[in-house]
């Protein structure tokens, strides 16, 4: 521990005196932190984001979201169709110098499979890996797959020798007494180094020079600062202390437009907002639960006004949606996209003749620190139930709190909000979410809801190769899911990254991930 | 103009306030312009607060009365006014004059009761210290410098965290309030007790109590009647005086997301949502309710201050 | 001597055995430790284990007596959220409330201790006036408030100054300063104005009283009618005088100071404890809650007992226990 800080002063030291010359320094401001500098610890698309300039996976997404190679180069289905053989790329090392081998793959997803895993519903269909050489590896998986190699871009890989001498071959878990070494301390491959984290506060990334593939960059040091204050990260990019956010606040856009030194990107999330209901036998009331019927969370989406938190909550920047999934998805049709008539006088009616008692309480779970303007459409939403008669409680807090009441059903209706990452297919919502809860599948079925012809679909289109096949079976059941109404969709949320006029190119991703390993300083002097 | 009362034997509290009201405090509060001031500002900002329910045009705290549409409004000398919010719309469209005095309404009800609560804890233990002694003075004495060793705020933190963490979300809706009343009288009793105790002791060696104490009367009453008048003074001007902090406490707690929740906003809270809006050209709906609590914490104040100055006769 | 010293020192470990008590009563009680340790998957099994493991089924009292003897030797455990020893947390985050903390009482005793005289000396003046003015609208303003206009002021409007964060820092040893740095020097102005506001009031109103006392007394009035100057009178022998009070009002608000430091530490985005305790309530993250209650109130407790002790070295009369039954 001691020399670990000796080292970090000494580091921090080093940098100081070395920030004579002009660096390109990007300073993000981020509306939270990163949970870990550990991408196993916590299954948390940001975290793992973040933590990708400094982990790699096997494979990658490139600058149009298309899988190419990364730390493997090249890969094949062995005959047998379950076991897929990675040949790995030579001359890579990881930041310590310890060179890159197929036994640190083999440790990397024995520990991300590991039963305490959080993250081992990222790798649904793994079972095994062996080394076969030094340079070539063999996966086996449970059955036929064919979302394996989009699995793999998000599972990153650690060293096994650093992991062996520092305790960290398990994923970190508090409460049995692992360490979690990794959790401070970071050793990838990519194209930057941990250089200092501080929770809460900040944590450096300096670049690796040693990087082995061809940088599109020219960052030297990126300084990671959350600023939960959305009105403190407008002002910290106005005054220049931040030169880059990924989450400029929609109802700032046109100030920060309007700002000389300050550029908005702005674009259309692929994340679909959704709300979901509950389908155990009683509320956490005690009373009976009536959003088992139908009719009920007919009743509910019926009396969302979607244009009126488009234009109002939204400011515009959103987008409708009818569907579970955005367009883009692999598996939308328009025919999924149909959107709802806004109708309360229907839905009073449809809740009378299920006979749900007038004031009837339910908890309304969102999060302080989830999607965007979260708090503020949840109590519009709130709102414009109380007006058919019911009593909402609007519980929010940030995830970490509202997490457990989720996973664990300690709570009635909730808002979810649905990338489709990694996979950047409707296959992610159906097993994650829409399949019954069973092992690796509806790991984020909090509701409890079961339909047996929906898994049957997304079962056999999880071991569907035929990618034409496959997604006809994915709309289907995604049709299933509307029909059912099990949840509602909202909207895909807007994406407002916000740069200053010291950053030359920032692509934006519509999956609203920054990846700085294409960005450009523009530092003509 | 000043009448000369016979003194009575025993100045009971009456008394003792009967010549409050006679004496020169009376005269000192009508020659000081501020507390006139002061105490006219507090009157008017209780009056509209209480009256809130029949003078708003909109009720905060019912859901199915905010109207999104109407959400954003400007104050009513902007252009795009809108009768009748006079000092515009937040982001749901509640009214925010309503808003403000609605939040007021609680702030002062909390900031009262909390101060109410820890007078009655604190005078009570105070007599008990100082009556009879021993085992049960070391207890309360000792739990007091305990509460004192701990910063005020973070007490009243640690307590309002620790119930949203444990209640169900329903009772946690309706418990916010008393749980902010309890958390902001629980670090302040001890001051009072600590006074009455003080004079609970000098009295308590006097012969009539022994006396008392012997022949087994209830010594209560005339304990009661005794001590309180010599500690009033000190304790209506530290009442006063946490009056403005109780509401300072709570606006606090409140702006740090602990204290009452965005569906019955207080002053406090109402500034913290209001904070993500600093740069959006929303400023009314952090200004007003700003300017309001500052307008309440500043009158209780003066006249906290003007009422120390006046009863104590070393500064007049 | 030595007996007030040995008895002001055991009623300060006692205070912070019933400060633990609570502490671990919270870290115990509120928010199972299982609950927060465990993620989803594990099985009733390993629930059971883990609570055998952590010692959370022994008796009350050796739970507490292990709980005391950790702390003793700063271990608080690992915190629920960062996973990470929370000694080690709060260690790092001490030197920004430390620093701010100290500007902030420096402002106040250069700001409050000359506004206190001159309302004392040049009552009724219209300077006088303003300051005593001032004074009840700082004790009035919710610093939080005075954080946001000082922020929309300085560092919206006018752009001068950093609105939010510390700035670059320099490490000496563990400890990080801000105070070496050009950026490290302005970050901090905004934060140490706004958390000294009200201190900068109580100092200056203590001042006032003592002066006002003090020039009543009679070796003032002897020095003056010896024909001393009057300024000199003023700002020599009765400031003089004055300046005990204030000192120990000083130390004893330091800790006051810390605790509040939160609210400016929220407000400004400042790296310190306070932000981590913030944080770690919204969070329910309960190590780091109780470890952060315990140390401020360790500084708490050790400044007053040290104000105590200083006391009745320079005025033996207080030595007698009942001179504090009225304090």
């Amino acid at each position: 521990m001691k020399l670990r800080h000796l080292l970090l002063a000494t580091a921090a030291v080093a940098a100081f005196t070395g920030t004579a010359q002009a660096e390109n320094v990007l300073k993000w401001g981020a509306n939270r932190d990163i949970g870990s500098l550990d991408p196993y610890s916590f299954g948390d698309s940001f975290t793992i984001n973040v933590l990708n300039h400094v982990y790699e996976g096997l494979v990658r997404y490139n600058k149009d979201l298309k899988i190419e190679p990364a730390l493997a180069e090249s890969w094949e289905i062995l005959e047998d169709q379950i076991t897929w053989r990675f040949k790995l790329r030579e001359g890579v090392t990881f930041h310590n110098g310890n060179p890159f081998t197929a036994e640190d793959v083999v440790a990397s997803l024995t520990r991300v499979s590991h039963e305490t895993s959080p993250l081992k519903g990222n790798l649904p269909a793994y079972v095994s890996s062996k080394v076969v050489d030094e340079l070539t590896v063999d996966i086996t998986l449970n059955g036929t797959y064919p979302l394996l190699l989009n699995d793999l871009t998000n599972i990153h890989i650690f060293d096994n020798e650093w992991m062996t001498e520092n305790d960290a071959l398990m994923p970190t878990d508090v409460g049995a007494g692992t360490e979690g070494y990794a959790t401070y301390n970071a050793n990838g491959t990519g194209p930057f180094i941990v250089e200092s984290r501080q929770p809460d506060a900040k944590t450096v990334f300096v670049v690796n020079p040693d990087w082995w593939d061809e940088p599109q960059h020219n960052l030297d040091k990126i300084e990671l600062t959350p600023v939960n204050s959305a009105a403190t990260r407008v002002a910290a990019l106005l005054s220049g202390e931040i030169s880059f956010t990924n989450d400029a606040p929609v109802q700032d856009l046109p100030r920060l437009v309007a700002a000389p030194n300050v550029e908005v990107l702005e674009g259309v999330d692929l994340r679909t907002v959704m709300i979901g209901f509950p389908f155990r036998d009683t509320l956490t009331t005690g009373e009976a639960n009536p959003f088992v019927e139908k009719s009920v969370r007919e009743a509910l989406y019926k009396a969302i006004d979607l244009d009126l938190i488009h234009q109002k909550v939204m400011r515009g920047k959103s987008r409708n949606a009818g569907a579970t999934i955005a367009p883009p998805i692999p598996g939308y049709t328009e025919a999924l996209d149909t959107l709802p008539e806004f109708d309360p006088e229907a839905s009073k009616a449809l809740l009378a003749e299920a006979g749900v008692a007038e004031g009837l309480e339910f908890e309304f779970n969102c999060l302080s620190d989830g999607l965007v303007n979260e708090e503020q459409f949840c109590q519009a939403i709130a709102s414009m139930w109380s007006r058919i008669g019911l009593s909402p409680k609007l519980d929010v807090a940030p995830r970490a709190v509202q997490s457990p009441k989720r996973t664990n059903g300690k709570t009635d209706v909730y808002t979810l909000g649905w990338a489709t990452l990694p996979l950047l297919d409707s296959y992610s919502p159906l097993l994650q979410i829409f399949h019954s809860k069973d092992g690796n599948a509806g790991v984020f079925n909090w509701g409890g809801w079961s339909y047996p012809e929906l898994d049957a679909l997304i079962d056999a289109a999880g071991s569907e190769l035929d990618l034409e096949a496959r997604l006809a079976l994915q709309t289907e059941a995604l049709g299933i899911v509307k029909d059912e109404m099990i949840m509602i969709p909202l909207h895909q949320q807007p994406m407002a990254w916000a740069v200053t006029e010291d950053v030359a190119d920032m692509p934006l991703f519509p999956d609203a991930k920054p990846r700085l390993w294409f960005a450009q300083m523009g530092s003509d002097s | 103009m000043e009448k000369t009362l016979p003194v009575p034997a025993r100045t009971t509290l009456r008394n003792r306030l009967d010549k409050l009201r006679e004496s020169d405090v009376w005269y000192s509060f009508r020659s000081h312009p501020s507390a006139i001031f002061a105490a006219g500002l507090l009157i008017l900002v209780a009056l509209t607060a209480f009256l809130a329910p029949w003078i708003t045009p909109q009720n905060p705290y019912d859901l199915a009365a905010l109207e999104l549409w109407n959400s954003e409004i400007p104050p009513i000398w902007n252009e795009a006014r809108q009768w009748p919010y006079i000092l515009g719309t937040d982001t749901q469209g509640r009214d925010i004059l309503s808003a403000v005095l609605y939040g007021s309404r609680i702030s002062l009800i909390i900031g009262f009761a909390s101060v109410l609560l820890a007078l009655c804890v604190g005078l009570a233990l105070g007599l008990m210290a100082g009556y009879f002694g021993g085992w049960i003075d070391n207890v309360i004495m000792r739990v007091g410098d305990v509460l004192l060793s701990m910063p005020f705020i973070l007490i009243a933190i640690l307590i309002t965290a620790i119930a949203s963490a444990s209640l169900p979300t329903g009772l946690k809706d309706i418990l916010a309030a008393p749980i902010l009343i309890f958390a902001i009288a629980v670090p302040s009793w001890v001051q009072y007790a600590r006074t009455v105790r003080a004079s609970a002791m000098v009295e308590a060696k006097k012969e009539y109590v022994q006396a008392a104490k012997l022949i087994r009367v209830k010594s209560w009453r005339i304990m009661l009647q005794h001590i309180l008048p010599n500690c009033m003074t000190p304790i209506m001007v530290a009442a006063t005086l946490n009056f403005g902090l109780a509401i300072l406490s709570e606006a606090t707690l409140s702006f740090l997301g602990v204290g009452m929740p965005p569906d019955q906003p207080s002053l406090g809270t109402l500034i913290r949502i209001g904070n993500q809006y600093l740069f959006s050209g929303l400023w009314w709906i952090v200004v007003f309710p700003s300017i309001q609590l500052c307008l309440i914490v500043l009158s209780v104040n003066m006249i906290g201050d003007w009422l120390r100055d006046a009863l104590n006769p070393k500064l007049r | 001597m030595i007996a007030f010293l040995l008895k002001r020192t055991a009623n300060a470990a006692f205070v912070m055995l019933a400060v633990a008590l609570l502490a671990f009563v919270i870290f115990r009680f509120f928010g199972d430790p299982v609950e927060m340790m465990v993620n989803e998957q594990a099985t009733l099994q390993d629930r059971v284990e883990l609570r055998e493991r952590l010692g959370l089924n022994d008796s009350f009292v050796v739970q507490y007596t292990r709980f005391v003897t950790n702390a003793v030797q700063g271990d608080f455990g690992i915190s629920y959220r960062n996973q990470q020893d929370v000694m080690v947390l709060i260690k790092d985050r001490f030197p920004a409330t430390f620093e701010l903390v100290l500007v902030a009482t420096v402002i106040s005793l250069v700001v409050g201790i000359p506004a206190g005289v001159i309302t004392a000396v040049y009552r009724d003046s219209r300077l006088a006036n303003i300051l005593q003015l001032s004074s009840i609208v700082g004790v009035s303003l919710p610093s939080f408030v005075v954080g946001i206009l000082l922020i929309l002021a300085f560092s919206v409007s006018l752009g001068w100054l950093p609105a939010f964060g510390r700035g670059e820092t320099v490490d000496i040893g563990w400890w990080s300063s801000g105070l070496l740095t050009p950026s490290g020097r302005a970050a901090l102005i905004l934060p140490a104005i706004s958390l000294s506001t009200f201190q900068v009031t109580l100092v200056m109103r203590l001042v006032r009283a003592e002066m006002l006392e003090t020039l009543r007394a009679d070796y003032i009035k002897f020095a003056r009618a010896r024909g001393v100057p009057t300024a000199r009178v003023q700002w020599r022998h009765a400031l003089r005088n004055c300046l005990m009070p204030v000192i120990t009002l000083t130390g004893m608000q330091i800790g006051n100071l810390i605790a509040f430091a939160l609210v400016t530490e929220t407000v400004f985005q400042w790296p310190g404890m306070g932000m981590l305790f913030i944080q770690a309530v919204t969070f329910v993250d309960i190590p780091v809650m109780a470890a952060y209650l315990m140390i401020v109130s360790f500084i708490f407790v050790v400044l007053n007992t040290l104000v105590d002790i200083t006391y009745a070295w320079v005025d033996p009369r207080l030595r007698d226990d009942t001179a504090r039954a009225n304090g």
